[in-house]
């Protein structure tokens, strides 16, 4: 009697591995691949045929020409082949080193700006190192800068800012926010690259 | 705070209460006796399956028969996630990234982890997991869950039978949730989840050439289909490292509504199903209120002390445009939507994360860990979280029986000393886990090198990993090493206890009250529809929680919170 519980508890175990482990998943890789390609394949951007990277996944910006994301604990930033965050307990005093040090960066980089404007997210790490976004506050405070470096009105690149802001899903979920290599790519086409 | 934070919690609330009402009706038809649309498709599936495994669905079996066979399903299904995964480097295909080994101690706890529904991740998916590693995951994801509503059907028969020696047969249970709820669902859930954005594909991570000039490896695989059972199973365990953070795993706010829907969904429906069987749907009224009530303060709490921000930087003279914390969270959910999700993994017990835990606020990361330490009965995970909240009622009961001096009775079953005495078991057994665990922890050298974050932080690491563990949750404070053999070894204990010794029991005391005639509602019948049990209920779940976990507690993240105002730092 056992042992013909424990007989059938492994055949019925086996046949779900093969169902749903190989069956589910590969059935769901048919159908993305075969009714949405573009999302399958991770949201990829391409430009002359080479993939310059994904739209949901954030890249290291540092040039003063474009728009800087935000900080990153993965080793090197940006890694999207290994997420991970900072894991800095509120009063570790690594967090605090970590948020002056990329404020000084920030108030340097952006002369004019006073502490007292910048949003926390440019200064405190994401959750997956590769968070595509910014708060539109962020993305506002760079523009001086990024208008300087790029021979551009401010008002331009204000505009170009505006043009790019998400809102919540709903009105409701989520954040505000503008995806930093969406804006840089068209930023780049307003320079004429 | 912004009143877009505040009421998205409760639009979710709503949302989830109709789909629970929905899907309820349909599993009490699937489940006690009933038709359904999918009936003309999937009982041939069914029967198929009996066929195949050998099984006679129609035998009524005793609650020993039925806890034998469904641990024999979780034992063998363990040795089989352990095999396959240990054959990572030997079954070569799906491993576009060539991922090696898995180490001994990491496969021990993952296979645990994945059998007893916690999907507490001690590595990172996308560093460690071929895709076909990935793929047997998800088979547990889909079998723990269905466990877990096995357990409630075996307890909640208790009371609704009578005189009668058996409760159900485990094998037809089993086979109809999977295929009338899980499979269905998920299948759902996945198209819903590529199209919102989440990859579902088979190549070799890609290689991108920045616009910076930089070399970027994107990971990437079958996200989709993994992050819609995880979500769904209230499981929790992701493709990646950093969960449902992951942009792919989560790209957007949207995407998170869902799998937050998706997470609720049979928890709530769970409660309706228990009104249905009971045959009293007003029974089910107050359960529903006391979880509605501690999940909304939970989720107030939180996203009020991440609003706030840290007090620490503040006391250090760091002034910026905001308070509101966003170290280790994404700035597409903002504070609020994160608040509310981690807040709701800790409730509904699905432990994926779209944030680091162990960078929220002290008293932001107390909600998530007093939500588990309560034995994740505010909706908690499928089934696991409703019987455990019955056994809240039948000791609330037991207490409001001291005060009049009258024998208990609840949904027409006399209480008695043999129930009371179980219910209390599956809530001492956690406790005592987290507790002694915790402690050896913090006092053996093996247990002190994991801890990431110094000072009072580092206690609430390691009473969070316990409590996740034995409250088959599986979210982090991630900064704990938990990849090394201690840390592998304890959780995976605290795993094991909080899925097996603590329903047991319940289902002992199901076992037990099936045999009993059932009495007749009396003038001195406590009444357990109204407002009154509502509070008596609530306040057990609280009193119960806190007393047992306030002294550790007042370590940990109060004496941080505190400490964060002063401005006082620990080490470094």
């Amino acid at each position: 009697m056992r042992l013909k519980v424990i007989w059938s508890a492994t055949r019925m175990v086996l046949l779900f591995v093969v169902v749903l482990g190989l069956g589910y998943n590969l059935l769901m890789v048919g159908i993305g691949e075969g009714l949405m390609p573009g999302r399958a394949n991770g949201s990829l951007i391409t430009e002359n045929g080479h993939v310059i990277g994904s739209k949901l996944i954030g890249q290291q910006f540092s040039a003063a020409r474009f728009f800087e994301g935000r900080p990153s604990a993965t080793t090197p930033p940006y890694n999207a082949a290994s997420s991970a965050a900072s894991n800095y307990g509120p009063t570790n005093p690594a967090l605090l080193k970590e948020i002056r040090t990329n404020l000084a960066q920030v108030l340097k980089e952006n002369p004019g700006v006073k502490a007292s404007q910048v949003p926390p997210d440019l200064v405190e790490s994401s959750a997956s190192g590769l968070d595509p976004d910014i708060s539109p506050a962020a993305a506002y405070l760079q523009v001086p800068r990024v208008a300087r470096a790029n021979h551009l009105s401010a008002g331009e690149v204000r505009a170009l800012v505006a043009q790019h802001v998400s809102g919540r899903f709903l009105g409701l979920y989520g954040a505000p926010h503008v995806n930093v290599l969406e804006l840089n790519l068209a930023l780049l086409k307003l320079v004429g690259h | 705070m912004t009143w877009q934070g505040v009421l998205q919690i409760f639009v979710l609330l709503a949302v989830v209460t109709v789909i629970g009402k929905f899907l309820g009706t349909y599993m009490f038809k699937t489940l006690e006796g009933g038709r359904t649309f999918m009936d003309r498709v999937l009982v041939p599936v069914e029967r198929g399956v009996y066929r195949t495994c050998g099984i006679d669905p129609n035998v009524e079996m005793r609650w020993t028969r039925y806890v034998f066979a469904l641990l024999m399903v979780n034992v063998v299904g363990f040795v089989i996630l352990m095999i396959l995964l240990a054959l990572q480097p030997v079954l070569t295909i799906f491993n576009p990234a060539h991922m090696p080994k898995v180490p001994f101690w990491v496969n021990l706890n993952t296979s645990i982890s994945f059998m007893t529904n916690t999907n507490w991740q001690n590595y990172g998916g996308e560093t460690t997991l071929s895709y076909l590693s990935q793929m047997w995951l998800t088979v547990q994801q889909f079998l723990s869950p269905v466990t877990g509503i096995c357990l409630l059907l075996a307890v909640v028969r208790g009371f609704s039978r009578h005189n009668a020696n058996t409760i159900g047969n485990f094998w037809r249970d089993f086979i109809r949730t999977l295929l009338w709820v899980a499979v269905p669902l998920a299948v759902v859930g996945a198209v819903v989840l590529i199209a919102l954005g989440s990859p579902q594909n088979l190549h070799a991570y890609t290689v991108a050439h920045t616009l910076q000039g930089h070399r970027q490896v994107i990971a990437q695989g079958p996200v989709a289909s993994m992050t819609s059972i995880m979500q769904l199973g209230d499981n929790g365990g992701g493709f990646f490292n950093m969960n449902a953070a992951q942009p792919f795993a989560g790209p957007n706010a949207a995407s998170i509504f869902f799998q937050l829907i998706l997470g609720f969904s049979v928890p709530v429906a769970c409660i309706f199903l228990f009104g249905k069987m009971v045959k009293n749907t007003r029974q089910a009224r107050p359960i529903f209120a006391s979880m509605a009530i501690l999940f909304v303060i939970g989720a107030l709490v939180l996203y009020h002390f991440e609003a706030v921000g840290n007090p620490a930087l503040i006391a250090h003279h760091i002034h910026l445009a905001a308070t509101h914390n966003l170290e280790g969270k994404e700035a597409r959910f903002g504070t609020g939507t994160t608040s509310l999700f981690e807040n709701s993994t800790t409730t509904v017990s699905w432990g994926s994360v779209i944030a680091s835990n162990d960078s929220l606020t002290p008293i932001g990361g107390l909600v998530p860990l007093f939500n588990m330490m309560t034995g994740e009965v505010i909706f908690g995970s499928w089934g696991a979280g409703m019987i455990g909240m019955i056994a809240y009622a039948v000791l609330a009961l037991f207490l409001a029986g001291l005060m009049v001096g009258r024998t208990p009775e609840y949904l027409g079953k006399k209480i008695e000393s043999f129930e009371v005495k179980m219910a209390v078991l599956s809530m001492i057994v956690p406790s005592l886990v987290i507790l002694v665990l915790s402690a050896l922890s913090v006092a053996l050298p093996a247990g002190k090198s994991g801890i990431f974050n110094p000072g009072p932080h580092g206690l609430s690491e390691v009473l969070y990993a316990f409590s996740s563990g034995v409250g088959n949750n599986g979210s982090a404070f991630g900064g704990l090493n938990s990849a090394t053999p201690w840390y592998s070894a304890t959780v995976g204990l605290a795993m094991l206890f909080g899925r097996f010794p603590m329903y047991i029991p319940l289902v002992a005391m199901g076992g037990a009250l099936a045999r009993k005639q059932r009495v007749p509602e009396s003038a001195g019948t406590f009444p357990t529809h109204g407002p009154l049990f509502t509070v008596l209920l609530t306040g057990t779940v609280v009193v119960v929680g806190a007393l047992i976990f306030f002294p550790a507690l007042a370590l940990g993240p109060f004496a941080e919170q505190f400490a964060a105002h002063a401005g006082k730092l620990f080490g470094g």
